[in-house]
């Protein structure tokens, strides 16, 4: 099947370092994949890979039967790719509707555009109050929210979640997650979650990838995982 | 690469072997490659001051042209004004120079990039034009800076026939000599580390107990320090000191012929020297043998000059003399 | 009577000032760039211009073509260069001062190739507007219409762009490729592209100055280099990123450069404005309208 997100040997190296080691998986429309495992494990260099921001040494990636490879990110955001990170999604220097404004300067279809804000907005109102300040006046959370939103505005088909809850209160986590719940159910969209809140995340997904070392070395449906003792203290370290 | 791994004292002797090797080999070139040496001397101290700011310092100056400007003044001054020896009048160079440097590095270590390079483009722009406006500097004229012949004791020694161009060049040569020794050692040094550190990522450096803005201003003063001494040495090779030595272009060609050395490598700026010095003669005869229309022979030192300055820039970033690109940007950015 | 006369004086040769800065921040806006070869493009549109006044007897026409010119070299002055060189300096000490320094050499290259084609004796560049000083009565002022279409045109550009920045798609596209192009690829911004129209802005905001500014003096291929000096100067002194704070530090230092020329003497001049940014800077390290440094992500 060519649907959907399909890795195959993936191969990838971060400066010197062999980052991701032959990793094959998939990720469906509808269906939400976590990515857990310890700090250094090559979490978020699967998603520069996939996200065009780092060429993979070797291996494959297709979309929809359509090769990732050798794409620049912009060409992969049109494809419906698109990499949200709190670090590399917000611009600081410019304000919360100008940064919602930059997820729909690539498309033609203008009034899709304005139907895609209205729907980032709804999902997270909080943004509405704050469309005239600064990004960095922000609060963490409220980031992270922006981040999400200006990607909606694209209209993705693939999200590539980069440890959304990294220095997040508890409560402004289940927020997020409710939305990344609301993404998949409600858009169907394909949610690629790379997490260090193994549980959390687990929660949510339907399935789950565990990394160590840059090798995959567990894989199975989220609650397997979560149920699993051996993997908790091996590799999660709970 | 002698540099990196040997002590000072084993530098010393294979600069002071250099030396001799130069001094001897004075004998047998004309007048022209002797006046061309000194050049060299010149401009040897002169793009070390850039490598020691700009390559270890991380601060780009457009300016230091006018800081030559400075010690070259105030030597001249102190040799015609104030009847200092020629020696003297040089360590007074470099005395103001460091002063005005220290005063400049004060206000340049709160700037970056395009705004300390505007700051410094205001002064080589803005300061030679005042020689003008106080009589003391002797406008437009200048300022005598003629030390006079030889000195009695290297004529016996050397030769009647020994002439101020060879003298030149051997004052120059030898004070260039040492400077490298010296600046080596200080960029070896934890001052060198630290400056380094500091350009590479200044919070984590000032976390690791670096005084960041202490370092960037004793790189400015050590860097002007330099930058008068070249600009005393450069008044005594001209034997006059006038506002029309010292154009904005001086400030660009020293930068450029340290971007030519490679901007982190003290060893390329016999490299860098020497080539700002072919330049114009080079072209001067491709010139020639072009068919030397006025319009070739006024543009082609530019046109020379600004291919290699794109070429080095585009391919050799780390200088004209290096092999392993990635293995010296490796060291520098250790 | 000095005074309005110092003042206008002033206030002309700040517009002068304002656009080469206006230019040069469009770069900076773009790209991140100081373009030290805007003061050779410039020029080199200019001699376009002049080519063209020379065919067609006809100012007015020269300046449309001079101005496409313009943007046209500078978009592939891009391609060809800046691209390349963004691609091959990534790290290393020279990698900040790499991009200055080939701006540099492109100026020299530029002036050569100017020199080597037109010579370098100097040129009129020949305008229909008077180069004499308005008359009210029987006093002429230092401000002639010539210098009115100066300052028209840098309201002109001050606008034109500003409106472009701030109201527009592209302007935002341009901000946002500027400040973080990485961030910019990833919202799906062909950064490329984006700035490369960049440049060709800047390209011809440098012609539409070189072309109102040259017929007041001479045309040779050095006439712009002191204008770009005192342009960057300006440019610094209004904050990089603000294309309000160029022209307002070009008044600045133009109506600042006639007093001091007036009521002290000409070779303080420079000196002065060295002064005046140096203060200037030290007041607001990031110029008079810069961005004020904010957390980055």
């Amino acid at each position: 099947m060519s649907d959907g997100l399909v890795v195959e040997n993936l191969t990838v190296n971060y400066g010197a370092i062999r980052a991701i080691r032959n990793i094959s998986f998939t990720v469906s429309a509808n269906e939400m994949v976590a990515v857990i495992g310890a700090n250094g494990a090559g979490k978020s260099t699967l998603l520069k890979a996939l996200s065009g921001m780092i060429a993979p040494v070797s291996g494959s990636a297709t979309w929809n039967g359509i090769s990732l490879q050798k794409k620049r990110p912009e060409e992969l955001v049109r494809l419906g790719i698109v990499h949200v990170s709190e670090g590399k999604s917000v611009i600081p220097e410019l304000t919360v509707d100008e940064n919602l404004a930059l997820g729909g300067l690539w498309r033609r279809d203008k009034l899709d555009v304005s139907a895609a804000l209205r729907d980032s907005l709804n999902l997270f109102p909080i943004l509405a109050t704050r469309l005239a300040q600064r990004a960095d006046s922000l609060s963490g959370g409220e980031r992270q929210m922006l981040a999400i939103a200006r990607a909606l505005v694209s209209r993705p088909k693939l999200l590539l979640m980069d440890e959304p809850s990294l220095g997040l209160a508890p409560m402004i986590i289940d927020q997020i997650f409710d939305a990344l719940n609301h993404l998949r159910n409600q858009l169907g969209l394909a949610i690629l979650l790379v997490e260090q809140n193994a549980v959390s995340a687990l929660k949510i997904a339907d399935r789950g990838l565990v990394l160590n070392l840059g090798e995959l070395v567990k894989s199975g449906s989220s609650i397997e995982l979560l149920g699993d003792a051996d993997l908790r203290t091996a590799y999660l370290g709970f | 690469m002698l540099k990196r791994r040997h002590s000072p004292l084993q530098r010393g002797g294979f600069l002071l072997v250099c030396g001799v090797v130069l001094l001897v080999a004075s004998n047998f070139v004309d007048e022209l490659r002797s006046y061309q040496g000194a050049q060299v001397a010149v401009y040897l101290v002169a793009i070390s001051s850039i490598i020691l700011l700009t390559g270890y310092s991380g601060q780009i100056s457009l300016g230091h042209g006018a800081i030559m400007a400075i010690g070259s003044y105030a030597a001249a001054l102190a040799f015609t004004l104030w009847n200092f020896s020629f020696e003297f009048a040089i360590l007074f160079g470099m005395l103001v120079g460091t002063l005005a440097g220290f005063i400049l590095g004060v206000a340049a270590a709160r700037l970056s990039g395009p705004y300390l390079a505007g700051t410094t483009l205001a002064l080589a722009v803005g300061l030679p034009s005042i020689a003008d406006q106080f009589k003391v500097l002797g406008g437009e004229q200048g300022l005598n800076f003629d030390i006079g012949d030889p000195p009695g004791w290297i004529k016996k020694f050397e030769g009647s026939d020994f002439t101020q161009y060879k003298w030149f060049f051997w004052l120059m040569a030898i004070v260039a000599l040492f400077v490298i020794w010296a600046i080596t050692n200080l960029l070896q040094s934890s001052y060198g580390r630290n400056w380094r550190a500091a350009r590479n990522n200044p919070v984590a450096a000032s976390l690791a107990g670096i005084n960041v803005v202490r370092g960037k201003v004793l790189a400015f003063t050590v860097s002007s320090a330099l930058a008068s001494l070249a600009g005393a040495l450069f008044g005594i090779l001209l034997g006059i000191v006038t506002p029309s030595a010292f154009p904005l272009a001086l400030s660009f060609t020293i930068l450029t012929g340290a971007v030519l050395a490679g901007v982190g490598n003290l060893a390329g700026s016999i490299a860098g020297a020497v080539v700002l010095v072919a330049i114009p003669e080079f072209s001067g005869a491709l010139a020639t043998h072009l068919g030397s229309s006025q319009k070739l022979t006024a543009n082609l030192p530019g046109l020379v000059t600004s291919l290699l300055l794109i070429f080095v820039v585009l391919f050799k970033p780390e200088g004209l003399l290096q092999k392993n690109r990635a293995k010296s940007i490796k060291q520098l950015n250790s | 009577m000095i005074f309005i006369d110092t003042l206008l004086l002033g206030i002309s040769s700040g517009a002068i000032y304002s656009l080469m800065a206006l230019a040069l921040v469009l770069v900076w806006r773009s790209t991140r760039v100081v373009n030290f070869a805007q003061a050779s493009q410039a020029v080199l549109s200019t001699y376009v211009g002049y080519e063209i006044t020379m065919r067609t007897h006809n100012y007015w026409v020269s300046l449309p073509v001079a101005i496409l010119f313009g943007a046209a070299l500078g978009s592939s002055i891009d391609l060809l260069f800046m691209f390349y060189l963004a691609k091959k300096v990534r790290s290393g000490p020279i990698a900040e001062i790499a991009p200055v320094i080939a701006t540099l050499g492109l100026l020299g290259l530029l002036q050569s190739i100017i020199g080597l084609i037109w010579g370098n004796s100097f040129l009129q560049y020949s305008t229909p507007l008077s180069g004499k000083g308005f008359t009210f009565g029987n006093h002429t002022v230092p401000f002639s219409p010539q210098n009115l279409l100066i300052v028209l045109a840098t309201a002109l550009v001050l606008i034109v762009f500003g409106v472009v920045f701030k109201f527009t798609n592209l302007g935002l596209a341009l901000r946002a490729a500027s400040f973080q192009p990485e961030i910019a690829q990833l919202a799906g911004i062909r950064v490329g592209r984006i700035r490369n129209i960049g440049w060709a802005f800047a390209g011809a905001a440098g012609a539409v100055a070189g072309a109102v500014i040259t017929p007041t003096s001479v045309l040779s291929p050095n006439s712009l280099d002191l204008l770009l000096v005192s342009g960057f100067i300006a440019a610094v002194m209004g904050g990089l990123d603000s294309l309000v704070g160029a022209v307002i530090g070009g008044l600045v230092l133009g109506i600042g450069f006639a007093f001091i020329l007036q009521y002290v003497g000409s070779s303080v001049t420079f000196l002065a404005g060295f002064f005046i940014l140096v203060i200037v800077l030290l007041i607001r390290p990031r110029g008079l309208f810069g961005h004020q440094l904010g957390r980055h992500a």
